[in-house]
């Protein structure tokens, strides 16, 4: 069983439930399938991940927040696979006994996951054609 | 000396392979695998310079050593989020 990444739809419910009776604040950030990119019409996405690597690298980024942000407690979920627009990609979870921590704990976590994590994403375009996107571009 | 190379995404594409088994003269390093695959995939020579690369699951500079059985990645820019 994977920690980290996952092919079922993301349970945010679920959690939303892992928060501890000291956690007085939880940061959720939501990654979502939007319908366009670079100014083209997108459908659907499809992920791929290198899964060993992503999943001992996103277990890294945990484990240096731990140590940033001692009191928060983070959990991530990435989906892979093809998701339609809407749907939810990327989960993060900062709980803490209070909201500063949380927040940046949170905004930390999504931006070293897009920077170091092995994920790519493919844009399907409304003739089924994909385009792996490029974020460095 | 034999790796196992794995592909991702647009290099897989280029590649045309999920993986494969390379044969390396025993020291070779990371830029040499690079160097070899780039001799087999236009795509690959166009590059100005070697992509991130990991050996083992772990990021790993141009100058790591290879050793028999190796799983090497060169990844395209990662997407995630």
């Amino acid at each position: 069983m994977e920690k980290y990444l996952t092919s079922d739809p993301i349970d945010l419910a679920a959690l939303l439930k892992e928060a501890r009776l000291s956690d007085g604040a939880v940061c959720v950030f939501v990654g979502v399938v939007r319908n366009e990119g670079g100014g083209r019409e997108t459908v659907a996405i499809d992920y791929q991940a290198y899964s060993a690597m992503a999943e001992s690298e996103l277990a890294g980024i945990a484990n240096g927040l731990s140590r940033d942000w001692p009191d928060v407690r983070v959990r991530i979920q990435h989906r892979i696979g093809r998701l339609e627009v809407g749907e939810a990609s990327v989960a993060v979870l900062a709980t803490a006994p209070h909201r500063d921590d949380a927040f940046a704990a949170c905004r930390a976590a999504i931006d070293r996951i897009k920077t170091t994590v092995p994920i790519w994403k493919k844009e399907v375009r409304p003739d089924g054609t994909g385009e792996w996107v490029d974020a460095t571009l | 000396m034999q790796v196992r190379v794995v592909y991702f995404a647009s290099f897989r594409d280029a590649a045309g392979r999920e993986e494969e088994t390379r044969r390396m003269a025993p020291g070779s390093r990371v830029r040499h695998l690079w160097e070899a695959l780039a001799g087999d995939v236009p795509h690959f020579a166009r590059f100005g310079a070697m992509p991130p690369a990991a050996v083992n699951r772990e990021y790993a500079s141009a100058e790591t050593e290879l050793h028999e059985g190796d799983e090497v990645a060169f990844l395209p820019p990662v997407a995630g989020g």
